[in-house]
């Protein structure tokens, strides 16, 4: 008895030193809640606004929601959500969000198709200039976006062409493909942007799988292409969700090369351009904000859940000696 | 399963350095040849020569009748087992062993047959379904083996593969291969640093050395363990072979009253015929500088060995290692280290004055362990003077070596 007695007033009187160092311990663990629930609220006050009459937003604040009903407005309500979506008149949120995911599946698909292959080449193949090339195109991600749009969206409309002199010879370096208006314009857009990135970010990764494993295939008989295909691609699972993630992100957000190259097609543009323009004329309905913005944000986060499992650390593991 | 010939092979890389040279070895059909050496000797660079992965600058290399300098590796149907074991981390240990056989494009069936069969040699049956990373060191160096097996190669590469495991596995790991070997008779060509898997694996041993501004070449001797050991081409592979390493002091022979002495240190010891017949030409460097090599196992105690006062030195000794079955006397002669040609390179590249080598030689004896020697005791060492080893002091080759092969 005595014992356990001596043990128990032993642990509560623990050093002051240890409790300071606890203490202090247990700080950025707290900071990182701190901020995690500051930068929620923002979102979070969309999503119950979102679900608030008209007069109750203009009314009081997200916090007083559960007040709602007993101040004669209805809550929760998906009004605004169906009035965003599909509207009596005109085309709603609903068809410009299926612009938009036409728009991020396929410039995300593409930039990472071609950046894989890049990637192994730059990191595996031997040809000549190849550091140079790789040099070159990593600098392309110096270039801003906003520099070259109006050259772009000119050679989308006519084609890029130059005469020789002299000879008087037309060279096209770009058919007039009649792009603009168009998504594909957008596709091509985003695709040449994010190429140099993507190279840089799967080069490293591809560059940094074990030699010998490079060597063991070889040696087993295998090319180039299946080496890419058997090796390559199912130990960069993880690089390329990274990318996927972020690429989608990148597209499924842009509002600026959407608007440049689609402009006035009007039934082709994606939802974060639509949604700017919900709130009609002196925001008249601009209650409806909140349910397009948080219909938006939905889908990204989607995708990342989704593809957050394939982040896989260790995916080499077992296959040589560290 | 083909005859590996290199003819004068050498490897020179793009910034002018030379790693290899003037290699020429036939590894025949069938043989287990293995390449040793220290690090930096190139060893792997002509392994990986061989296999394809290392572009050859100068020299014939042919596997099989067929000159294979400019064949990739995928098509000179060999077969490789990487140190780091370098298996597919996202393939089962049956896909890793399946692989190359399907891009080789046999039928499933035969496919199955082969890696079944190779897993039930290697007893690896039970793992099949596993991923690399499942397995332990050993498992994982037998299904790098087993990929190479079911290949059924001309020939397997083998660079260093038994110095990841620790070393009780590796003593067995050693036994298995050589095992293996016998069973499938594939010509084998083996990289390692550890001159006991050399001596026990080889039927033949290449012993290679770091190539130097002087010497652009790396073989130093060909040759059968037992070969290598009792009858080193020079004081390289004199100093690599054999564990303790041989013991090297300058010394001179004399004649008198028919008989041949050999001097070094403060000692002196009646040379036998044996010794003298083996190094032909000996004649000439009677009462001159010579290199005199004993190796620690032809030194033995005067209590053991018997009495025998023209072959026994007394020294004092500074430690003894015990063993168990045997142990290491080691003690130090008061004549000045033996400073080859190399190791005046080395001290001159690393600033060191010979002098500060001090003026001593240290000897090891290995002597049974059932006599006690405690440290700093007299004792009374018999040589084997049957069993001298004597070396040109400046070319450091032996004198009059002949291969006996």
């Amino acid at each position: 008895m005595t014992a356990t007695a001596d043990r128990i007033s032993s642990t509560g009187r623990r050093p002051l030193g240890n409790r300071i160092y606890k203490f202090l311990r247990s700080i950025p663990t707290w900071a990182l809640w701190f901020i995690v629930i500051l930068w929620t609220i923002p979102t979070f006050s969309l999503f119950v606004n979102s679900l608030r009459t008209r007069d109750a937003q203009r009314n009081s604040g997200f916090w007083s929601a559960f007040a709602d009903n007993a101040n004669g407005y209805h809550f929760p309500t998906l009004d605004n959500y169906r009035e965003v979506l599909f509207p009596d008149t005109g085309a709603g949120l609903w068809n410009a969000l299926l612009n938009s995911a036409s728009i991020a599946i396929v410039a995300t698909i593409i930039p990472i198709a071609i950046a894989a292959f890049a990637a192994y080449a730059f990191a595996w193949i031997d040809f000549r200039g190849r550091e140079w090339l790789f040099i070159g195109t990593v600098a392309l991600l110096a270039v801003p976006t906003q520099v070259s749009l109006i050259p772009l969206l000119s050679a989308y409309t006519n084609g890029v062409a130059w005469t020789l002199p002299i000879v008087h010879r037309t060279i096209t370096i770009f058919p007039d493909l009649n792009l603009s208006g168009s998504i594909p314009a957008v596709w091509l857009t985003h695709t040449g942007f994010a190429l140099p990135f993507a190279i840089f970010l799967l080069h490293n990764y591809i560059a940094s799988l074990p030699k010998d494993l490079f060597e063991s295939a070889a040696i087993d008989g295998a090319n180039h292409f299946t080496v890419f295909w058997r090796l390559v691609l199912p130990l960069s699972v993880p690089v390329l969700a990274a990318f996927a993630i972020f690429q989608f992100l990148w597209t499924w957000n842009d509002y600026l090369i959407a608007l440049t190259m689609i402009g006035g097609n009007r039934g082709a543009l994606p939802a974060t351009i639509v949604v700017a323009s919900i709130a009609g004329e002196f925001g008249a309905r601009e209650h409806l904000l909140t349910a397009g913005a948080f219909v938006i944000t939905v889908v990204p986060l989607i995708v990342f859940f989704a593809l957050q499992r394939f982040f896989v650390t260790g995916i080499t593991a077992g296959s040589v000696k560290g | 399963m083909a005859t590996i010939t290199l003819e004068d092979v050498g490897k020179i890389y793009p910034d002018g350095t030379r790693a290899v040279g003037s290699v020429d070895l036939v590894v025949a059909d069938g043989e287990f040849l293995v390449l040793v050496g220290p690090s930096g000797c190139g060893k792997s660079t002509v392994l990986r020569m061989i296999a394809g992965l290392e572009d050859i600058s100068e020299g014939k290399m042919s596997i099989g009748d067929k000159v294979v300098n400019d064949v990739p590796p995928k098509d000179r149907d060999i077969a490789m087992v990487f140190q780091n074991y370098a298996l597919y981390p996202h393939m089962s240990v049956f896909d890793n062993m399946a692989f190359g056989l399907k891009l080789r494009k046999m039928a499933k069936d035969d496919i199955d047959e082969r890696v079944r069969q190779a897993a039930e040699v290697l007893e690896i049956t039970d793992y099949l379904d596993r991923k690399p990373k499942a397995l332990s060191g050993g498992q994982r160096q037998r299904v790098a083996m087993g990929r190479a097996i079911v290949r059924e190669p001309k020939a397997f590469l083998m660079d260093e593969p038994l110095s990841n495991l620790d070393a009780k596995l590796r003593v067995q790991m050693r036994t298995e291969l050589g095992r293996l070997h016998n069973r499938l008779g594939t010509t084998t060509v083996y990289v390692t640093h550890d001159q006991v898997e050399a001596m026990t694996l080889g039927h033949r041993v290449a012993v290679l050395r770091p190539v130097s501004a002087k010497r652009p070449y790396n073989l130093q001797q060909v040759a059968p363990p037992t070969e290598l050991y009792n009858n080193p081409a020079n004081l390289f592979v004199a100093g690599f072979i054999g564990s303790p390493a041989m013991n090297m002091v300058y010394g001179k022979l004399r004649k008198s009253d028919g008989e041949t002495w050999l001097d070094f240190a403060d000692k002196s010891v009646r040379v036998d015929g044996a010794a003298l017949d083996a190094h032909p030409g000996i004649e000439a460097y009677m009462d001159k500088q010579i290199v005199v090599g004993i190796r620690p196992s032809a030194l033995e105690d005067a209590r053991v060995a018997g009495a025998s006062p023209d072959r026994t030195i007394s020294v004092t000794t500074d430690v003894n290692e015990l063993l168990g079955s045997e142990s290491y006397v080691h003690f130090n002669l008061s004549s000045p280290p033996v400073i080859t040609p190399d190791i005046e390179e080395l001290l001159a590249d690393s600033d060191t004055d010979v002098d500060s080598l001090g003026d001593s030689t240290k000897f090891t004896a290995r002597v049974s362990a059932d006599v006690s020697v405690p440290d700093g005791s007299r004792v009374d060492l018999v040589i084997d003077c049957s069993k001298l080893h004597f070396f040109d002091v400046d070319t450091g080759d032996k004198i009059g070596y002949s291969p006996k092969v």
